[in-house]
């Protein structure tokens, strides 16, 4: 009754006449959004438009040819160097986002199910390191994994080893532990919000139905937490292939990744449409990326039921 | 006082009311009876201005309410919800219309003044919410299910309030309400909606006595339905029989089509279980085969040859009907005006 | 199973919250160190990296910079926040979940292939990098955390306050005045603080369109080539850290007294 009191969504029409334009409700909702969404097709839409525009024209130092051509695309998919850092941006990014995913869930099942009266104090607690500066939070990382760091000069101070250890920075898996540390709680939050989700009468009745603990934990709280998993690995997964900071900071030259070669073509390189490409083709590969783990996903959440 | 005449309110293809016609009186307790979906908030929304008809009219006092927002209505609403702006203490929810303060005392409220809205319970919710619309002096009072969100108790010592409150101010209070028995209590008249159609206007005791239709009959409470057929039809009456009861003449029921066969119906608690050697103008006899303890009453139902189906009766417990042993064999009283044809 | 589960979780959480904090511990325990090089073991207690940072002229300009950027761009978020906000919560129209979609779209972009097209979009079109170019892309950014903040303040009110409001006799603009501008009030502060957070800490949109005013991250950015600049930027970090962790706080209080206010009522009946 409510509801459809409510759900009042259809026009007035053939009446519009006897009222101001902006009476109706689609009319309202539409006026009110507007300058917000404007401000993102101006903004987001627009420039990204010009990005795939440029992705389809050619450069010669510094004029630009504006005949269609897929030149750039080709460069950007035969030269290894591109391959190659296009390949450990993917690599990274899967490994952060799984990493990242599988500590976080334990934490937020810990906090939606065991947290009692502190649930908002624990989620407090942790956001709280995320607010800080990004570029300062992969920095620290910096000087703990550090030949001159925190982890070398104590592990040397206890005896542990002699000299201190050149293998814990400037590589893949100082980005990956600097990424996985830096992403934490954009994982913690979905899954924690979808496990909130799951009813407690439902993982009752499993265990009334014969299922332990594990099984039931299996058969009804974890699938029933997919939709917040799934969120969180995008979150995780999709800025991460195009980070730029942590590679600089603590990737060294063997942590380079695909931000870094399009912030040269765009910069130094000077070869626009290059980086335009770049952009573009990241931007497909980590939405079918995305797109292809959110059906492997559902398919392995169906059957387990 | 309002006129609602030929109102439709579509959403798309689905009519949440359909040609609604109905006239409240002023000084009228008139509820809005149905179940969920019927189209009486709907109905209410819109003589309150949330909504507009598709077509028709709504006048109010006279005055076509087409165009004038709620904001300039001679009505105030209730709301289900209450609406108590959390915000502000019950002195400025009560004043937020008007800066007059009388109603406060009105519905007893005294000394609660201060008190942040949040910390009011629900009768006291309730209260607060009646004030501020009342200190509005309205012309009409809307109430939409106000005292869904109470439980039992309260609710039956807020509709006594209520129906109290009416008679002191005198003014016009449409409520909305799913609750028949709240409905039969409080109201002067009420309308029975089914599928955004209204079935039925008519006095609390008229509605619960000669129900128009079969859903009405179902709506307001057990009924005992049987198929009739028509032996003479003619006026304002016609002639049934039955298959187990007398032949009865009846007041003929609206939309019927004059021959052929009628629905008749009578409630569990016109029919009286005839303990030893009493007596009665009709009688039927059955056997018990099933048997409801409630406390003060019993619902029996019983096995009657001749019938479709078993009939339900109510009984008080005042001579033992709560220990009838199933499989007994019992005359039952009735008398022939309890019978109400109803078209089919 | 069960015994294990909840002697082992709470280990975990408190493990996982070591791994938080540890990186974010280290910033003021070295920028109080006497030495330049952030090792262990420590050296001795000095306030002189702090003192350093007062005789700083780039850095104040670029402290001062942060904050006219983050002052603007928390306030421009803000208002397009509430006009989305309102109308994602309020309203039905047609394409209202595709313009959320796009309204919280820069949530899910790669940050460096946003602040590039941007980048590209205002030098094809002539216009010079300065701190207002950077404002534009922070607000874009800051959007859709201040959409979710507000989002989250206006689903709990319930529309029949605004329809009693109008019931006994207020205007649609008194209704806003009265009844909804005080509910969601903590809730339009809690996404500016949000926001100027987020504009404050946010380094790539900067780092490419700021052109020649660089904001505080920039400027650390800068500074990070440096090896003898290091405690200075980590008693800059430690600053902010302090600074962001007070922002935070004040936002998280107002947005719980908000959401006491919105279930006040389940409270009270109780």
């Amino acid at each position: 009754m409510t509801a459809v009191a409510e759900a009042s969504a259809s026009p007035r029409s053939g009446r519009g006449h006897r009222r101001p334009l902006l009476q109706s409700e689609r009319a309202q909702g539409l006026a009110l959004i507007s300058p917000t969404l404007l401000y993102a097709l101006v903004l987001l839409v627009a420039p990204i438009a010009v990005v795939i525009t440029y992705s389809f024209w050619s450069q010669d130092y510094l004029t630009v040819d504006r005949t269609f051509t897929l030149d750039q695309y080709r460069i950007a998919l035969t030269e290894p160097i591109y391959r190659d850092l296009l390949l450990r941006s993917l690599w990274v990014s899967l490994l952060v986002s799984f990493f990242t995913v599988s500590l976080a869930y334990p934490i937020a099942y810990y906090i939606s199910f065991h947290g009692g009266r502190h649930k908002s104090l624990w989620l407090f607690l942790i956001t709280i390191p995320f607010w800080t500066s990004y570029l300062l939070r992969v920095m620290s990382w910096k000087v703990i994994l550090g030949y001159n760091g925190v982890l070398n000069s104590g592990l040397m101070g206890l005896g542990i080893i002699d000299e201190p250890s050149t293998a814990l920075l400037y590589n893949t898996s100082a980005v990956v532990i600097t990424l996985t540390h830096a992403w934490a709680a954009f994982a913690i939050l979905p899954i924690f919000v979808s496990l909130e989700k799951v009813d407690r009468t439902l993982v009752e009745a499993a265990k009334d139905l014969g299922d332990g603990p594990i099984r039931s934990f299996l058969r009804v709280t974890l699938p029933l937490s997919l939709p917040g998993v799934i969120s969180a690995i995008l979150i995780v997964m999709i800025p991460t292939v195009g980070d730029y900071v942590t590679p600089k900071l603590v990737g060294g030259k063997d942590g380079v990744m695909i931000a870094t070669a399009i912030e040269t073509q765009f910069k130094r390189g000077a070869n626009w449409p290059l980086g335009a490409a770049l952009s573009v083709i990241t931007m497909i590969v980590v939405t079918l990326m995305a797109a292809s783990i959110v059906l492997i996903i559902r398919q392995a959440g169906r059957r387990i039921r | 006082m309002i006129e609602i005449r030929s109102v439709t309110r579509s959403y798309g293809t689905f009519k949440a009311l359909d040609d609604a016609t109905l006239t409240i009186r002023e000084g009228e307790f008139f509820s809005l009876l149905g179940p969920s979906g019927c189209g009486k908030t709907t109905l209410l929304r819109m003589i309150a201005g949330f909504d507009d008809p598709t077509s028709g009219a709504i006048l109010v006092d006279g005055q076509p309410m087409d165009g004038i927002p709620a904001n300039r209505r001679p009505t105030n609403m209730v709301f289900q919800s209450y609406a108590i702006f959390p915000h502000l203490n019950v002195e400025q929810n009560v004043a937020y219309g008007l800066k007059r303060l009388r109603a406060l005392a009105q519905v007893s409220l005294v000394g609660l003044g201060k008190r942040g809205a949040t910390e009011l319970s629900g009768g006291q919710r309730q209260r607060v919410a009646l004030a501020r619309a009342l200190v509005m002096r309205p012309k009409v009072l809307l109430l939409d299910e106000p005292l869904s969100a109470l439980d039992k108790k309260l609710r039956e010592q807020m509709q006594v309030e209520l129906r109290r409150l009416q008679q002191a101010v005198g003014i016009t209070f449409v409520l909305v309400t799913h609750d028949q028995y709240e409905a039969l209590a409080l109201s002067d008249r009420i309308a029975v909606m089914f599928g955004g159609r209204i079935a039925q206007v008519a006095s609390p005791k008229e509605i619960y006595q000669r129900p128009a239709n079969r859903q009405v009959a179902d709506f307001l409470g057990g009924m005992n339905f049987m198929k009739g057929s028509v032996v003479e039809a003619n006026g304002a009456t016609i002639t049934l029989d039955t298959p187990g009861f007398c032949r009865v003449r009846t007041d003929r029921p609206a939309g019927f089509s004059g021959n052929g066969h009628a629905t008749l119906g009578i409630r569990p608690e016109r029919l009286r279980v005839l303990w030893d050697d009493a007596r009665a103008s009709h009688e039927i006899s059955g056997k018990v085969v099933e048997r409801h303890y409630f406390g003060e009453i019993t619902h029996l139902v019983v096995d009657v040859p001749g019938f479709e189906k078993p009939l339900s009766v109510t009984e008080t417990n005042d001579f033992g009907a709560d220990d009838l042993p199933i499989g007994a064999a019992i005359r039952l009283g009735y008398d022939p005006d309890a019978l109400v044809a109803m078209a089919d | 199973m069960k015994a294990i589960l909840s002697k082992w979780l709470p280990a975990y959480a408190f493990l996982y919250i070591v791994f938080l904090y540890l990186p974010v511990i280290f910033l003021p325990i070295f920028s109080v160190n006497t030495s330049a090089v952030p090792k262990f073991p420590l050296t001795g207690f000095t306030w002189k990296w702090y003192v350093e940072l007062t005789n700083t002229p780039a850095l104040t300009t670029a402290a001062w910079n942060s904050l006219v950027v983050g002052i603007t761009a928390s306030i421009l978020a803000t208002i397009l926040g509430i006009c989305a906000a309102r109308a994602i919560t309020r309203y039905r129209f047609p394409g209202r979940t595709a313009a959320s979609g796009l309204i919280m779209a820069p949530l899910v972009l790669p940050e460096i292939i946003l602040a590039i097209s941007l980048l590209i979009v205002m030098l094809s079109l002539g216009l010079e990098l300065s701190l207002f170019t950077v404002v534009l892309g922070h607000v874009l950014i800051c959007i859709p955390y201040s959409v979710t903040v507000l989002n989250a303040g206006f689903e709990g009110f319930d529309r029949s306050l605004e329809e009693a409001s109008a019931d006994l006799g207020e205007s649609s603009f008194g209704t806003f005045r009265r009844v909804t501008l005080p509910m969601v009030a903590p809730a339009i502060i809690s996404s500016l603080l949000v926001s100027f957070t987020i504009s404050l800490d946010e380094f790539i949109m900067a780092f490419f369109l700021a052109g020649t005013d660089a904001t505080l991250p920039v400027y650390i950015w800068g500074q990070l080539r440096f090896a003898a600049k290091l405690p200075g930027v980590l008693a800059l970090g430690t600053l902010l850290l302090v600074g962001s962790f007070v922002l935070l706080t004040i936002a998280e209080a107002l947005r719980r007294r908000a959401e006491r206010r919105v279930q006040g009522k389940g409270v009270a009946i109780a």
